[in-house]
């Protein structure tokens, strides 16, 4: 499989970047800096396709069987 | 107040050893002709006393007061510590022993490779000296070539390295040369007290046997150097120093014969106090013994409340409650004192507000009551409704640890509610179980608020009922509701009265289904296809032929029979329900009602099954007979096909395979057939009750006694195992039929042939190992997952965070629901 396929497949969830004001949104909802944040890999395939660098927060839409759309947030490292 | 930041833990320097030494020892001689520690000796009392009455020569303290000090063995020669001997490998590899620069580049260390990846050059790139390449020598040497370094010439390397090139290294616990001993810290009395025996005779701890050997190796080393011995004669007591201190360090270490006692045990030196399960961690301290606990036999009491507990008075007199006095309670308070420590629901002790504490006696009891009054504890008995834990190992989930109200019975076992069997995984063939008793009103509140057994109805693993009926339950619900059940006026109100129910009676008889709605919580309604459904292709509901089809409206049951999927724990419906519409107490007191109800029942109606039970007509007989024949000439014809090469082979296997599965599902075949004709042809019996309504029992166990036991497997395979070429002499080699590879044509009443006798011993014990290995694995599966996730927490916010506040989820579970408080894990429609 291309890389460029990847993130069409139907297994991976919706990666997103998230600009500064959402990630401030996103901290202070949680009370937590963006370090505290679960971490993701700089060369995990998602995050190479996005061009997320580390600092960058991504969020992935999961879909779940009982709340529908469940959202989570990583920091890349 | 002082806050502990961080602790860091490091060498211990020979200077500090030295400082906090209080006493060098240099005799290895322990006690003198009086029994008197030697002084200089290795129970030397400046280390610290455990006798009482003697006092500390350091620093005055009496046993209790002084905590101990520590001494030191200054020794002859430096050894390695054997705990840092490969650390000590590291810096001897990457360190150049001429002048102690690091070998390997320190930038490149931890950015781009590990260190084990880097080469270690030809010479030394500060020096030029030649490096040369080190090798270990388990358990504790190091050679050079031939040289064996000696830890004197290890150390004098170490004291070159410079400080940042430690710490390059990746090491922060001091300097390296503090890994090699030259003074040894000898740990206080009170670390390893000697026990006086019964007889008199002392016996001293493990730890001081290893350091009497140390000194005397120590000194006599120290006198053969003095008076300048042979080499050889040095290196042998060097060694020997050197195998001493580190058994003494750990006497399990891999190579090293461990030290043992004068009886042959092995000696249990510093690292097997901590290690493992009886090690300071395991046993000492995560696992306490506690107070106001109880552990005895458990049995069981259908009678008593679903919340309850049968507590042995014995046991009650002895587990107490504090209670302070108010004006509210002193007179129930003063009744207990009076009762005394010997009597039901009395007492054992008093604290006065000063905190004097007093036991109660018979000869004191009226001179504490006269002078009780408010602001004085008493330490009451445990009596009826007192909310206790009860707790059966191992505690798997939070449903192995309940809260239950307290009834004094007499006798001397516990006893519980039926239906509480399946979330402690009890039976009654033995089994103990402990209580505790909850000291303050705080965690009294909490225990009876989280952790009754009512508010644990619900699992939090699946959504359902964890609680509900069991075995005789069920089938008793399955004989009142069944069609033809007609009770008369008398025994209809005979069987309520005993359930606690008494409604008006009108009619002079009533049906099964007519009793049981009286037990139904008003307004209920429930649909749902029961246990005995045989799952037709289109279900008639109310009208089913079997009864199958449960229809209650209003609490009134219209159809169907109550069974497994009615009330069992996992699966039943209408407890689901109740639970769901009607709250927890509802629930209990109908799974009280219909444990009762059924109970009753069933002793009016008496059950129980005899071997004629599995008795099956001649012409079912034949019929399995038929079956056997069938598939056997079926079995042939494929062992033919396979012998001419005709067998189709199917991808992945090999045609042996291939023809053994085949095989087994002909021979399969032969018991689903008689497994099916069995439950289509036997009269309804009580032992056909109970499987089909799933209370104990199946079709297939009844088939195994009246039919046909079928291919015995061991992983899944006939029988292959025995003999060159044949299971067992009494068949020719390389003999492919059923007979010959497990298969059992007879039944348990009938009884097996030798043979098959053989064989189905061969699969009862790979059952036995199988579940033993089960439990054992998952066992440590289930230490290491819980260990791993047991700080985990739902936070206010909803999320799940761990110990430090870092977010585990974001919303707990991605959607936020309690399932111990779901419809099977679904939000709950309200």
């Amino acid at each position: 499989m291309k890389d460029e396929e990847i993130i069409d497949h139907v297994l991976v969830p919706k990666h997103k970047i998230l600009d500064k004001k959402e990630i401030e949104t996103v901290c202070k909802k949680y009370g937590i800096t963006v370090k505290d944040l679960p971490k993701i890999l700089k060369d995990d395939p998602a995050v190479k396709m996005l061009g997320a660098k580390p600092g960058d927060v991504v969020s992935i839409e999961r879909i779940s069987s009982t709340s529908g759309i469940s959202v989570y947030y990583r920091t890349v490292i | 107040m002082v806050m502990i930041d961080k602790i860091k833990f490091k060498l211990l320097s020979p200077k500090m050893i030295q400082n906090m030494s209080a006493i060098s020892i240099t005799t290895s001689d322990v006690y003198d002709a009086d029994a008197y520690p030697v002084e200089g000796g290795v129970m030397d009392t400046r280390m610290g006393v455990i006798d009482p009455g003697i006092r500390c020569k350091t620093c005055g303290g009496r046993s209790g007061e002084c905590q101990g000090h520590f001494g030191d063995i200054e020794l002859a020669k430096p050894v390695y510590n054997i705990i840092y001997i490969k650390y000590i490998k590291t810096f001897l590899t990457y360190t150049c022993n001429s002048c102690g620069a690091m070998l390997v580049d320190k930038d490149k260390i931890g950015t781009e490779k590990s260190i084990s990846k880097l080469a270690v050059p030809k010479t030394c790139p500060s020096c030029s000296e030649p490096v040369e390449k080190i090798k270990f020598e388990r358990p504790m040497s190091f050679k050079k070539g031939n040289h064996v370094i000696t830890p004197e010439e290890a150390r004098e390397q170490f004291e070159k390295i410079p400080d940042e090139d430690v710490k390059a290294l990746g090491f922060s616990g001091g300097r390296p040369e503090w890994m090699i001993l030259t003074i040894l810290p000898v740990p206080s009395i009170t670390t390893r007290p000697s026990i006086t025996l019964t007889s008199g005779e002392r016996s001293e701890d493990d730890l001081t046997h290893k350091l009497v050997d140390i000194v005397r190796i120590n000194q006599r080393l120290l006198n053969n150097l003095e008076i300048g011995a042979p080499e050889f004669i040095l290196d042998d007591l060097w060694e020997l120093l050197q195998y001493h201190v580190s058994t003494y360090f750990n006497n399990e270490l891999s190579g090293v014969p461990p030290a043992r006692h004068r009886s042959g045990r092995q000696l249990k030196t510093l690292s097997q106090r901590l290690k493992s399960k009886d090690g300071r961690f395991r046993h000492n301290l995560t696992g306490k013994r506690v107070n106001f606990s109880a552990r005895t036999v458990i049995s069981p009491d259908p009678m008593i409340s679903v919340n309850e507990v049968g507590i042995p008075e014995a046991i009650a007199r002895e587990l107490t409650i504090p209670i302070r006095a108010t004006k509210d309670n002193i007179d129930d308070l003063k009744a207990c004192i009076m009762k005394g420590p010997d009597v039901k629901d009395g007492a054992n002790y008093v604290i006065r507000p000063d905190g004097l504490k007093k036991k109660i006696i018979d000869l004191n009891k009226e001179y504490i009551m006269n002078e009780f009054s408010e602001g004085y504890i008493i330490e009451k008995h445990i009596s009826d409704g007192d909310i206790v834990l009860f707790n059966r190992q191992p505690s798997l989930h939070k449903m192995s640890l309940m809260a239950h109200r307290v009834k004094v019975l007499p006798y001397k076992t516990f006893r519980l509610n039926l239906t509480v069997c399946t979330p402690y995984n009890a039976d009654f063939d033995g089994d103990e179980m402990n209580v505790h008793v909850p000291q303050t009103a705080e965690a009294r509140a909490e225990a009876e608020q989280l952790m009754l057994v009512e508010q644990n109805i619900r699992s939090p693993r699946f959504g359902g009922p964890i609680i509900g009926g069991v075995q005789d339950f069920i089938s008793g619900g399955y004989l009142i509701t069944k069609e033809g059940t007609v009770v008369s006026k008398e025994l209809a109100s005979q069987l309520l009265f005993k359930v606690g129910v008494m409604p008006e009676l009108k009619k002079e008889s009533y049906t099964g289904k007519e009793l049981f709605s009286f037990i139904l919580p008003k307004g209920l309604d429930v649909e749902y296809q029961s246990n005995v459904c045989r799952k037709c292709n289109k279900c008639k509901k109310e009208k089913c032929d079997n009864d199958a089809y449960v229809k209650v409206v209003d609490g009134q049951f219209i159809s169907g029979v109550i069974d497994k999927n009615a009330i069992a724990p996992f699966k039943g419906e209408i407890l689901d329900k109740i639970d769901l519409d009607y709250g927890h107490r509802e629930a209990v007191i109908f799974l009280e009602r219909v444990t009762r109800l059924a109970t009753e029942y069933l002793m009016y109606r008496g059950f129980t099954i005899s071997v004629s039970e599995e008795d099956i007509s001649d012409a079912v007989k034949k019929e399995i007979n038929k079956f056997v024949d069938e598939h056997f000439m079926k079995v042939y014809a494929l062992i033919d096909d396979f012998k001419n090469g005709k067998i189709e082979v199917q991808p992945g296997l090999t045609p042996d395979e291939t023809l053994e599965g085949l095989i087994l599902g002909e021979l399969y075949e032969v018991v689903n057939k008689s497994q099916n004709l069995i439950a289509k042809e036997a009269k309804e019996n009580d032992a056909l009750i109970m499987a089909k309504t799933g209370a104990r029992g199946s079709i297939q166990n009844l088939t195994f006694m009246a039919g046909i036991i079928g291919p015995e497997t061991v992983q899944g395979h006939r029988i292959f195992r025995g003999y060159k070429g044949r299971t067992l002499p009494h068949y020719k080699k390389g003999d492919l039929s059923a007979e010959a590879h497990g298969f059992v044509r007879s039944c348990y009443k009938k009884g097996l042939s030798p043979t098959e006798f053989f064989f189905e011993a061969m699969k009862g014990r790979e059952g036995i190992m199988d579940s033993s290995l089960k439990t054992r694995i998952s066992g440590y599966m289930q230490r290491r997952l819980v260990n791993a996730l047991q700080d985990i927490i739902v936070a206010k916010d909803h999320s799940a965070r761990d110990s430090i506040g870092g977010v585990i989820q974001f919303v707990a579970g991605e959607d936020g629901i309690d399932p111990a408080k779901s419809d099977g894990g679904k939000l709950l429609n309200i």
